[in-house]
Parts: C-alpha cells; structure tokens; sequence
C-alpha cells in the first residue's frame, strides 16, 4: 500500500514538477521546478530498487548540471519577458502535437497489454546476482562487461571538459601578468641605485 | 493494487511528451530548451531503469549511467555556446542564430 501511495506522489509531483519547467515565466524558477522534478524521479527509481542510478540523478543533475544552470541563467542578464512573446502564439499548436504525440504512445502501450506483439525477454547476461546490493552488481557489471564502455564515458566526459573550456576562455587585453623568467633573471644591481643627494636637493627618480 | 511496468511507462512518456511540449512553446530562449531535454533525458532514463528492474537486467541501469553522461556533457557544450553566443550578441534569442557567419 505504501508502495502505491509513494509511487502516485512520486509520479505527480515529477510531471506537475515537469509541467512547471516548462511553463514558468522566471528561468531561475523554471531550473528549480527541474531539480524538484530529478528529486521525484529519483524517488521513482528508489521504488524500483535502483538505488545508484537514483543517487547519481541527484549528485550530478542536481549537484551539477541544475547547478550549472543556475550560474549560467543568473550570469547573463537576459530580458526573459521579450523571450516569451510566441508562448501564446505557439501555445494551440504545441498543445495540439503533444497530444497526438502522448495518444499515440499511449495506444501503443494499450497495444501491448492487449498481448500478441512479442516483446523481447531478458537473456539473463546480465541478471541481478542473488544476494548482492544493487550498487554491487552495477559495479560488477560496469567493471566487466561494460568496461570499454564505461572508459569511452570517461572520455566523452573529458572531450565536454576541454570543449566547455577551450569555448569560453578567452584571452583579456591590457592585463598585467606575471613573467617568472623576467623576475628571475632580475639582480640587486640593476633594480637599486645609491644616490647621495646635497643638502636642500631633491632626488631625481 | 500493484504497480506495474505500465504506470512507470507512463509516467516517463508524459514527461517526455511535456520536454518536447517545452522544445515547441519556448522556440525563443534557449536556456528552457535545453532544460525541456534534460527532461526528455530523464524520461528515458526512468524508461531504461523501469524496464531494467521489471526484466530482472542490470543493462538498462548501466546504460541509464551513459545517458547521464551524455546529458553531463550536452548540458556543459550547450550552455557553453549559449555564453559564447550571448557575448557576441547580447541576446539569446534564437531566431537570428541563422545569420550567424563564419
């Protein structure tokens, strides 16, 4: 019973929470209706017995990539009100698709549970160990079957580092930096000077 | 009463359906667009993870983790264009971003 009631909040608070991304009028609020939304949805995934894909969902979308949203919507100051001008406009036909798009998904779920089509079953390659967490057997999946995989991911994470900072850095003009080989090669010498002034003279720098 | 594969099906095809709602009624600001995917990425992600536990297969969970990834990424070249974008310009509104040369 527990079970039930958690999934329906679950699952109505992830699509209210969805529902509002899409149509909040301030961005700021729209990123965090959309942490709100990973947090339900982890929530889902905990109730199926996913429990590392559930805390990954909030340590990198919210701890990371919402956070990441936040900087960017809060660094560029954006007019959002003249952003919204075809809201309205696009508003009936929008509407419009999204229903024949949810329809149509939803007659073809309905055509699944009538039976006849064949859905593929499980080959059990890759079946839940007994008696082992789920964190355990992602990992002894990850690190044996998926491995070149996972390094792949691993890369792919590195190309979007190196992009993400090759695109945004860019080289100020008129700043003052520092050259070590010029302050090393510097001596006493050349850097002081012992001037003994007359009485009543000023010293010329 | 007993929650089934179906209910989470659902669930995740509504989402979906609302992130590419969101793609159609914010056409100008970028910055909700690539929010309405980073829904429709969650969608799938509860889809591959539902599927995974009902099939008693950790597979759809190992790729779950790779679309994570993926949307890690998207997000971070994404909004990296879209400062990019907005230094040049002063504006995010794509409509114009076809003039963009060279």
């Amino acid at each position: 019973m527990i079970t039930v009631l958690s999934f329906y909040l679950f699952a109505l608070l992830t699509i209210l929470s969805g529902a509002m991304v899409i149509s909040a009028r301030n961005p700021v609020h729209s990123v965090l209706w959309l942490i709100m939304a990973f947090f339900n949805a982890a929530g889902l995934m905990v109730l199926l017995g996913a429990e590392f894909i559930a805390m990954l969902l909030v340590i990198v979308y919210v701890g990371a990539v919402a956070v990441l949203f936040l900087f960017v919507v809060m660094m560029l100051n954006i007019d959002f009100s003249e952003l919204r001008a075809g809201f309205i406009k696009h508003f009936p036909l929008g509407l419009l698709l999204a229903a024949v798009l949810l329809a149509e998904v939803l007659i073809g779920l309905g055509a699944i549970g009538e039976g006849g089509i064949k859905l593929g079953v499980a080959d059990g390659s890759a079946a839940v160990p007994a008696d082992t967490s789920n964190i355990e057997a992602v990992g002894l999946l990850l690190y044996s079957k998926y491995l070149f995989l996972f390094e792949v991911a691993g890369i792919l994470l590195l190309v979007a580092m190196v992009g993400a900072i090759v695109l945004t850095h860019r080289k100020r003009g008129g700043v003052r930096g520092q050259i070590i080989s010029r302050q090393n090669a510097r001596r006493p010498d050349e850097a002081t000077v012992n001037v003994s002034p007359e009485v009543g003279k000023g010293v010329k720098l | 009463m007993t929650i089934g594969i179906e209910h989470y099906v659902t669930v995740s095809s509504i989402l979906f359906v609302l992130g590419v709602l969101g793609i159609f009624l914010n056409r100008k600001n970028v910055i909700v667009i690539l929010m309405a995917i980073e829904l429709i990425l969650l969608a799938v992600n509860i889809n591959l993870v539902a599927f995974s536990a009902f099939l008693g297969d950790l597979t759809g969970q190992v790729f779950a983790m790779f679309v994570l990834t993926v949307a890690a990424g998207e997000a971070a070249i994404g909004l990296a264009i879209l400062v990019l974008y907005f230094r040049d310009r002063g504006t995010i509104a794509v409509d114009d971003v076809s003039q963009m040369k060279g």
